[in-house]
């Protein structure tokens, strides 16, 4: 699959807090709702300005903190096609893949907000169109590709039954 | 060649020897969500027909995070929770009960069992020797209905501290220590397993702060050994039978040893917006603070509340500062109210609030005003995390934030506690000179 869009870029430890603040907790059962707020307290004109398939890429850690869910699923609903960053807090990362968004691993430090992108999810690939550069980024392990390319865990389990990693 | 603690506990639920790297898949003995993260999971399952749980009596429903609830929505999202506890036989921890991880360890959690929990700070049950973790809405759905889920084998960084903790540091100054040593990621997807005799003399309540904080570093796990302490702490809660001694072996592959003096720490705090921005108490004064929050299951039990006890004791709270103070369960509030810590925490001006997460969520209970100063127990200091992105938190130990209650501002709480001690010296070195 090819995702293409244009890039939001955000610095190191972007937090689950920052992504889906708590003072918007009680939005937890509305999502559509919450995802106008979606990291918010990282840049306030995100959420008005992304666009369908654009992109979020950020620096070291991205997504530490809380174990919300809501944080990578409000950024799918707000129509981002991957995230992309030089490292992933744990948590973050597995709860990404399980709600169907690519979570890529590369060098962030050469791609600039605004910047168009280009990302080959099945050849590994990011091609900057503004720059010209080209980006490998680091295959996901194999079980979580399993679960991604079932569009998700939920999915994943009700195709198989079972977790079917192998 | 020996195993880390976490392999055994791993190992044992694959029914197999296992290494780090390895991607298994484990039946999970106990599972928690709570009222933030529970009704994402409940849907999840809905959409798929899966409403049902493996094993409700060891899967427990948590309303702490708003409770009671400060708003409409959220009481509609406790209705969710009830419900789906009623149609599955699920445990629900209700308004009043305490934090997930304190109630879970008080009363579900045993040696080598493995617990997931929707909650990164799900951690906090290493301190049972048990592998616990924290997951997402999805992953914790699909277990509860399941009673497995998959697991990559983590690396083990052991950390081996040695020596004694001066008067006034605690377990919370060396986890804050260690999160700036190593940094926020400095463990992502690593177990951390504490060894050495400043954690083997160390009370469980303490062993639970530092196993609570693991998380941020970026680590899967905070594991620490079971023993004499561990077997108290069941019999106490009346399984003892549930007792087993478990240690991560000597010649265990380790991806890094880090080695702490206890003897040399000095209390520390986390300065905004950052967990791993540490400081030393030294550079850390005059900071005024606006609001004081003690508790969280990071420092809201028994012991936490008696050092702040000891810190207020025949002082006089700061009149510009408020004390906000949530026991983290409700046998910690009814130990603290027969011990007459209550009374004397209220008595000197601080507001006691049912158990649960109280502010540290940022959702009730205290959020802060712009531009305010919070010194917190909790494990978080994120831009925003306490309900405003325009004020700041601090985070430390319970001494050190309730000295600040007294003094209006960080202030160093060995001042307070070490009071006495000058006056002990002078005594011994008169009956040395008489000799």
């Amino acid at each position: 699959m090819i995702l293409k869009g244009k890039v939001f870029k955000f610095g190191d430890d972007i937090s689950t807090d920052l992504i889906a603040p708590g003072r918007y907790f009680h939005l937890r059962s509305n999502l559509p709702e919450m995802a106008k707020h979606v990291l918010e307290d990282a840049d306030t004109t995100f959420a008005s300005k992304v666009q369908k398939g654009d992109f979020v890429v950020g620096g070291e850690n991205f997504g530490l903190g809380s174990s919300r869910e809501h944080a990578p699923t409000i950024i799918k609903l707000a129509g981002v096609s991957a995230v992309l960053a030089k490292s992933f807090a744990r948590i973050f990362y597995r709860n990404a893949i399980n709600v169907g968004l690519p979570a890529l691993i590369c060098d962030t430090d050469k791609i600039s907000g605004g910047d168009e992108l280009e990302v080959d999810l099945e050849k590994g690939e990011i091609k900057d169109l503004t720059n010209g550069v080209v980006l490998k980024f680091a295959p996901l392990p194999k079980a979580m590709i399993h679960i991604l390319n079932d569009g998700g865990l939920i999915d994943h389990i009700q195709k198989h039954g079972d977790f079917k990693l192998d | 060649m020996g195993k880390t603690l976490a392999e055994k506990i791993i190992g044992k639920h694959a029914g197999k020897e296992v290494s780090a790297g390895e991607i298994v898949v484990v039946p999970v003995d106990v599972c928690l969500m709570q009222d933030g993260t529970a009704p994402l999971a409940i849907r999840q399952l809905q959409k798929i027909n899966l409403e049902k749980a493996a094993n409700p009596k060891r899967t427990v429903l948590f309303l702490d995070h708003a409770a009671p609830s400060p708003r409409k929505e959220l009481s509609n999202d406790h209705i969710t929770i009830r419900k789906f506890a009623e149609k599955t036989g699920c445990k629900i921890s209700d308004v009043g009960m305490g934090i997930c991880h304190q109630v879970i360890f008080e009363q579900y959690l045993n040696p080598g069992e493995i617990l997931i929990g929707a909650d990164s700070h799900t951690c906090t049950g290493g301190a049972m020797a048990a592998f616990s973790t924290g997951m997402g809405s999805t992953d914790v759905a699909i277990g509860i209905a399941l009673g497995k889920t998959w697991f990559r084998v983590p690396e083990t960084f052991k950390i081996e501290v040695t020596g004694q903790f001066q008067p006034g540091v605690y377990s919370k100054d060396l986890i804050l220590y260690l999160i700036g040593l190593i940094g926020a990621d400095g463990a992502t997807y690593k177990s951390l397993e504490f060894t050495g005799d400043t954690i083997d003399n160390m009370s469980i309540s303490s062993r639970m702060t530092l196993s609570n904080m693991a998380i941020e570093s970026g680590a899967k796990a905070g594991l620490i050994q079971s023993d004499k302490k561990t077997k108290e702490f069941l019999q106490k809660w009346g399984r003892v039978s549930k007792y087993k001694e478990l240690k991560g072996d000597e010649d265990a592959v380790f991806e890094k040893v880090i080695k702490i003096d206890a003897s040399r720490l000095a209390p520390t705090v986390s300065f905004p917006h950052t967990v791993d921005n540490t400081k030393p108490i030294n550079e850390s004064l005059e900071i005024k603070i606006d609001q004081v929050f003690l508790g969280t299951c990071t420092n809201g039990r028994l012991e936490d509340i008696e050092i702040a006890c000891q810190i207020i004791k025949g002082r006089k709270k700061n009149p510009k500062t408020r004390f906000i103070v949530v026991p983290a369960s409700k046998s910690v509030f009814l130990d603290a109210m027969s011990k007459g810590y209550i009374k004397q925490l209220v008595e000197f001006g601080a507001a006691v609030l049912a158990p649960g997460c109280g502010p540290c969520v940022g959702v009730h209970e205290g959020i802060l005003g712009d531009g305010e100063n919070c010194i917190s127990t909790q494990n978080r200091n994120f831009k925003g995390r306490m309900g405003n992105p325009d004020a700041f938190i601090y985070l430390a130990s319970p001494a050190t934030a309730v000295a600040a209650a007294v003094a209006g501002e960080i202030v160093d709480p060995r001042e307070f506690i070490a009071k006495k001690k000058p006056k002990g010296r002078k005594v011994k070195t008169a009956r040395r000179k008489r000799k």
